[in-house]
């Protein structure tokens, strides 16, 4: 796979791999996706706006340059004085790979770091080195003001130019809590939303906040993805039972919607509206109760992203589709091609267990 | 982030609203109008002093620094709305620009006033109305809202000379408004232009400073009507039942 360098969330040559139910894979031109989906099917997209969460600024002790990289909270409720957990680089950018990356100074609690009139306390080391929580001692309104002012999206060293807060936020955009962007939503535009209606497809969103993708430390990667905050409306839920009911297909526009559905079914086979915290992780051992398809950028073997498709399909079938996707040059990253993969087929009877109110 | 269901007194009760140019005439009597029906008030405004005094004047409003007319500075206005409720439902796009000061015959008017008067009345509104889609399409699902008025003119659809910058750029603003409220109609999202008539406002008194205040509206008053319309679009977007829409599409399709 090739990297995608420029921040064209729909380009006209993107393209999509499918690997149906029965482990099939196949090619298509993305724009034509929805002809993969059928009348009655619920089109679920995370509509998490994503934060200027990269700051650069200096660790108030040491007076040394740092970059802090918001990375997730577990409720972005806040009243006031917004607490979250961060990663914290030492000198130099996005222009170095995260990985090679200077660690910081030595960070204790009660530390303050300073991004211009934007200040933060240390108030938990949750790991040793670059891994802190961090809080913001101020009312809400100046925290946002302060955040759009000094804060940055998130930059990554493949891409040409600096991203905008604008390249980085999906249509569907509307609460800003995710501290990546929810990337398998750059497919979704105005139009195709217009079109789900004559299709007989209904579309829903939940609010996901999608942690920091990458820590540039090989032991706090394995700890990804971090615990997230989601929230799901009472009108998705209802639209998720009602699919679930007709028999139609729960399809999840990205890996963070898998997680949030999922979680918030984990007691039954019903998914609860409100709010959760989604822990732990989905990989070939979860066994998945309402999302049967997902729509996600291409990923590299070993990622958390790529572990995910393993609830969905045969480790021979994602072999092929890996392998078409190395033959054929698909781009990775957030601007990338994309995969849609389908929920291995089960016989009916299990299907129309799952119809059923949970009856253990 | 208030997610509280409005109440039934009043259907602004609970909604989050954002106003654009909310600290001088209409606007900023929307801000007052609006806070008294208890939404919650969001403002925008270029000056960050006058922005300061309003949001002391009105407890529990934001006040944002920005100007609309400035491509840069619509998604950090977007962000500090949204992040400070977590979403929206009424969006106000109430800045206006009269272009040239005083107003002058199209022939005596600058290239560069005229295009003030475009970002600010029409790129301006249809920049902010993007990036606060999809939070609107969310307000239309859930059933809250989804509406945006966009501040017109009388001077859009007559043609008053002297007027010319202000006047075309406001006959874009009302056209635009009419297309996308037709393109929206399936996402539940309703777009509408509220002419607030001659009000005495420092805009009208840069635009006619001989004009005798008595015979202006109070902003207050038209701040009222555009309340009220508001509140219609939101009691006839709700319940915004997206099942009946997509069924209703299928059977028609």
């Amino acid at each position: 796979m090739i990297a995608a360098n420029s921040p064209v969330p729909r380009p006209a040559d993107a393209r999509l791999l499918v690997i149906d139910g029965d482990g099939h894979v196949s090619q298509a031109p993305r724009a034509r996706w929805l002809d993969f989906l059928e009348r009655g099917d619920l089109v679920v997209a995370n509509d998490a706006a994503t934060l200027p969460a990269s700051l650069a600024g200096m660790h108030g002790a040491s007076g040394a340059p740092i970059e802090l990289r918001l990375a997730a909270w577990r409720s972005p409720m806040f009243r006031s004085s917004p607490e979250m957990d961060a990663v914290v680089f030492g000198a130099g950018d996005y222009r170095t790979r995260t990985e090679d990356r200077a660690l910081p100074p030595r960070l204790q609690v009660g530390d303050a770091l300073v991004f211009g009139s934007l200040r933060a306390t240390v108030t938990r080391i949750l790991a040793p080195g670059r891994f802190v929580r961090v809080r913001f001692d101020m009312p809400l309104a100046d925290f946002w003001r302060e955040l759009a002012g000094h804060g940055k999206p998130i930059q990554y060293a493949h891409m040409r130019e600096p991203l905008a807060l604008w390249d980085v936020w999906t249509t569907v955009a509307a609460m800003p809590v995710a501290f990546e962007p929810p990337s398998a939503g750059f497919l979704l535009d105005w139009r195709n939303l217009a079109s789900l209606p004559a299709r007989g497809i209904r579309f829903a969103t939940l609010t996901h906040a999608a942690g920091l993708s990458s820590t540039g430390d090989r032991d706090l990667d394995h700890r990804l993805p971090l615990d997230e905050w989601y929230r799901i409306p009472e009108s998705t839920a209802k639209a998720i039972r009602r699919a679930l009911l007709d028999g139609g297909k729960v399809i999840a526009i990205g890996t963070t919607v898998v997680r949030a559905l999922e979680h918030a079914a984990r007691h039954g086979d019903e998914v609860a509206s409100g709010e959760g915290v989604a822990t732990g992780r989905i990989d070939a051992s979860t066994r998945l109760r309402i999302v049967d398809a997902v729509l996600t950028g291409t990923h590299e073997r070993g990622s958390s992203h790529h572990e995910l498709l393993r609830a969905f399909a045969s480790d021979r079938a994602l072999t092929t589709g890996q392998d078409a996707l190395d033959r054929h040059a698909y781009r990775t990253h957030e601007f990338g091609d994309s995969m849609l993969v389908f929920r291995r087929r089960m016989r009916a009877r299990a299907r129309n267990e799952r119809a059923l109110p949970s009856a253990a | 982030m208030d997610q509280s269901t409005p109440s039934r007194h009043h259907p602004l009760r609970g909604l989050r609203v954002l106003v654009t140019g909310g600290t001088s005439g209409l606007g900023r009597a929307l801000v007052d109008e609006l806070h008294q029906h208890g939404a919650s008030v969001a403002f925008v405004a270029r000056s960050e002093a006058a922005v300061a005094r309003v949001a002391q004047e009105v407890p529990h409003a934001l006040g944002i620094a920005g100007d609309v007319a400035d491509k840069q500075a619509i998604h950090r206005i977007a962000l500090q709305a949204l992040g400070w409720r977590g979403g929206l439902d009424v969006l106000v796009n109430n800045a206006s620009s009269l272009g040239p000061v005083p107003l002058a015959p199209l022939a005596d008017t600058d290239c560069e006033a005229f295009e003030e008067a475009l970002d600010t009345n029409v790129l301006g509104p249809f920049r902010l109305t993007k990036a606060l889609l999809g939070a609107l399409a969310a307000s239309a699902r859930e059933g809250r809202g989804g509406v945006v008025v966009n501040v017109s003119s009388d001077a859009a659809v007559n043609a008053y000379p002297n007027w010319g910058a202000y006047g075309a750029s406001k006959a874009a603003l009302l056209h635009m408004t009419r297309i996308w409220n037709e393109e929206c109609a399936a996402l539940g999202i309703r777009l509408l232009s509220f002419d607030p008539g001659d009000m005495d406002t420092p805009l009208h008194k840069l635009a006619v400073p001989e004009a005798d205040p008595a015979t202006l509206r109070r902003p207050r008053a038209s701040a009222r009507a555009l309340v009220h319309a508001v509140a219609e679009a939101v009691r006839r977007a709700r319940p915004a039942d997206s099942d009946a829409r997509t069924e209703r599409a299928a059977a028609s399709a």
